[in-house]
């Protein structure tokens, strides 16, 4: 075996829920795009916590309330690392990429942007990277404009670059994803970023499906905002990280206001925390973001450069095999090297729901539906597709019985 | 494997769809879809004399939810108002021969008698109000 050759089966023991049989048969999860599964050292972190130092972080002098600070913020050191932050005060808690969005287009966006001014998104994004905007747009009287994709799901940077000599004073935010959740399209966005610097806007990477698939260094990439969730890279749900530069974090106002936020609070002013604190209100998800920590050692482990060239064998061999399946419709970028582990497609006419259906009778998790992504399932003209994709725990046989399970269908279906 | 829910029956009537389409100057056309599978279902209704003289679906979707509107359809064409109505959810499981489906894929068998459901609220609204509440009390359960 090559060194840069994922061990699966010892990865698969790490996590408890690849042992379980569904309607009979081994379970088989290619819903990644969506939620990861949790190995048993996340489990455990999450549970000790609960078994033997929960208290509240950040007040109390106690021992045990020290031991959880302790943690809490171990875990921020550990994010800053991983996506090579320069300080521990540019990474904030979230619940999720989605509420990361948010914070930005109400703290930043509700002081920054003004009527006539343009918002840049492409057709690509997740719902959660443009309504936050459109209700921002709307209240300020601001303009959204969205980058075309085309018919491979791709965008162009001659676009960008007319859009930007157009508008250069009025466009004050580029939005765009990393790599799309539909399509599993990776965006060339350290370019994007140089050129949008070119004319000072700033840019928010969503960052949701890039981050626990591709080695991310923010020194590198240069994004003024980056986002992405803890869920999605074999952490707990109810964590979201909002990396954002210092020197733009500090002009934004707060988010959500209350306890640990505030430095000091008097009946007629208040005076707020520092950098990160001031956007971390309230008893925050303790428990989750502690045990995130120990779902960023499992990557640590293993190497995101290992992750990356995993999920493109894994990607390559399912499509080498899917090509020839009857009726197949396969979306997306067709360079391996422009895309994640993710494939969406449609067989015949077999409504995605249906497929799924049948595929979950061989015990496979499979996604359907528009991904959270309606603008773009337009631009393709389709209501749906189908979407497996994939992580460290997956295996070749797997996407077999996932083939087979396709055969299956088109026979039920008499394609 | 998988025939308990594709059976001969739902892919025939998903293939071969009755009563699909539009009809001209309906008296009711009502138009509701499931943000879960993005189905679409539109139903256009012709009510003379408190009969459906004739009812068309328009519309998208998974199997399931086609299927189920097309056997919808010919329960009630040319019934009464009244029994139209009343069909319960169970009538309509039953009737497509799915009663073990799961809860997301029971908003997809039930989209089209809920559309059809709105449509009597629709129709009755202005004619007979109280009816026109019991059935979106009704209406509500699924």
């Amino acid at each position: 075996m090559q060194s840069t050759e994922l061990e699966i089966n010892k990865i698969r023991d790490d996590f408890p829920i690849l042992t379980r049989t569904i309607n009979g048969r081994p379970f088989v999860y290619l819903d990644n795009a969506s939620t990861t599964q949790k190995p048993s050292s996340v489990i455990k972190k999450i549970s000790d916590y609960y078994s033997f130092y929960n208290s509240n972080i950040h007040r109390a002098v106690y021992h045990v309330a020290e031991e959880a600070t302790d943690a809490y913020e171990l875990t921020r050191n550990k994010v800053c690392k991983f996506i090579n932050a320069t300080s521990l005060e540019e990474i904030i808690f979230t619940r999720n990429a989605t509420e990361a969005i948010n914070l930005v287009a109400y703290s930043w966006g509700r002081k920054k942007i003004k009527k006539g001014d343009i918002i840049l998104l492409s057709e690509q994004e997740h719902h959660s990277n443009i309504v936050p905007w459109q209700i921002l747009a709307k209240e300020k009287k601001a303009i959204i404009k969205y980058l075309k994709i085309n018919e491979r799901g791709n965008l162009s940077l001659n676009e960008l670059e007319s859009y930007l000599r157009k508008y250069k004073e009025k466009i004050k935010l580029i939005s765009l994803c990393h790599m799309s959740n539909a399509l599993g399209n990776i965006v060339p966005i350290d370019d994007i970023i140089n050129i949008a610097h070119e004319y000072d806007i700033p840019v928010l990477v969503d960052g949701a499906q890039s981050v626990p698939h591709i080695k991310t260094d923010v020194k590198i990439m240069n994004s003024d905002f980056l986002v992405f969730s803890a869920h999605k890279m074999l952490g707990p749900t109810g964590v979201g990280i909002l990396y954002t530069k210092k020197n733009i974090l500090e002009e934004m106002d707060p988010f959500i206001c209350g306890g640990d936020m505030i430095k000091e609070v008097h009946k007629e002013n208040t005076s707020f925390n520092d950098l990160p604190y001031k956007f971390e209100a309230g008893t925050p998800n303790i428990a989750d973001v502690i045990g995130f920590s120990a779902a960023l050692d499992y990557l640590t482990n293993i190497g995101m450069e290992n992750v990356r060239r995993h999920e493109i064998d894994l990607t390559k061999y399912a499509l080498q095999l899917m090509t020839d399946l009857k009726h197949i419709k396969l979306y997306g970028d067709t360079n391996l090297n422009n895309r994640g582990g993710i494939i969406s497609f449609n067989l015949g006419d077999i409504h995605p729901h249906d497929l799924a259906t049948i595929l979950n009778k061989y015990g496979i998790a499979m996604r359907s539906g528009h991904h959270c992504a309606q603008i773009m399932m337009e631009k393709l003209d389709v209501s749906a597709t189908s979407r497996a994709s994939f992580y460290i725990y997956n295996t070749k046989e797997e996407i077999n019985i996932f083939i087979n399970a396709l055969d299956e269908a088109i026979k039920l279906f008499r394609l | 494997l998988s025939d308990d829910i594709y059976r001969e029956i739902i892919l025939d009537h998903y293939r071969n769809p009755r009563n699909k389409g539009k009809i001209n100057n309906p008296d009711v056309v009502i138009h509701d879809s499931n943000p879960l599978c993005g189905d679409q279902i539109d139903i256009f209704l012709k009510v003379e004399e408190g009969q459906i003289k004739d009812i068309k679906f328009d519309g998208k979707g998974c199997a399931i939810s086609q299927a189920s509107a097309s056997m919808l359809t010919e329960m009630v064409m040319d019934k009464p108002l009244t029994t139209a109505k009343d069909i319960s959810k169970d009538e309509i499981l039953e009737n497509i021969g799915l009663t073990n489906l799961g809860p997301a894929r029971i908003k997809c068998a039930l989209l089209s008698l809920k559309v059809l459901k709105m449509g009597m609220v629709k129709y009755y609204s202005d004619k007979e109000p109280k009816t026109a509440e019991k059935i979106e009390e009704d209406s509500h359960l699924y």
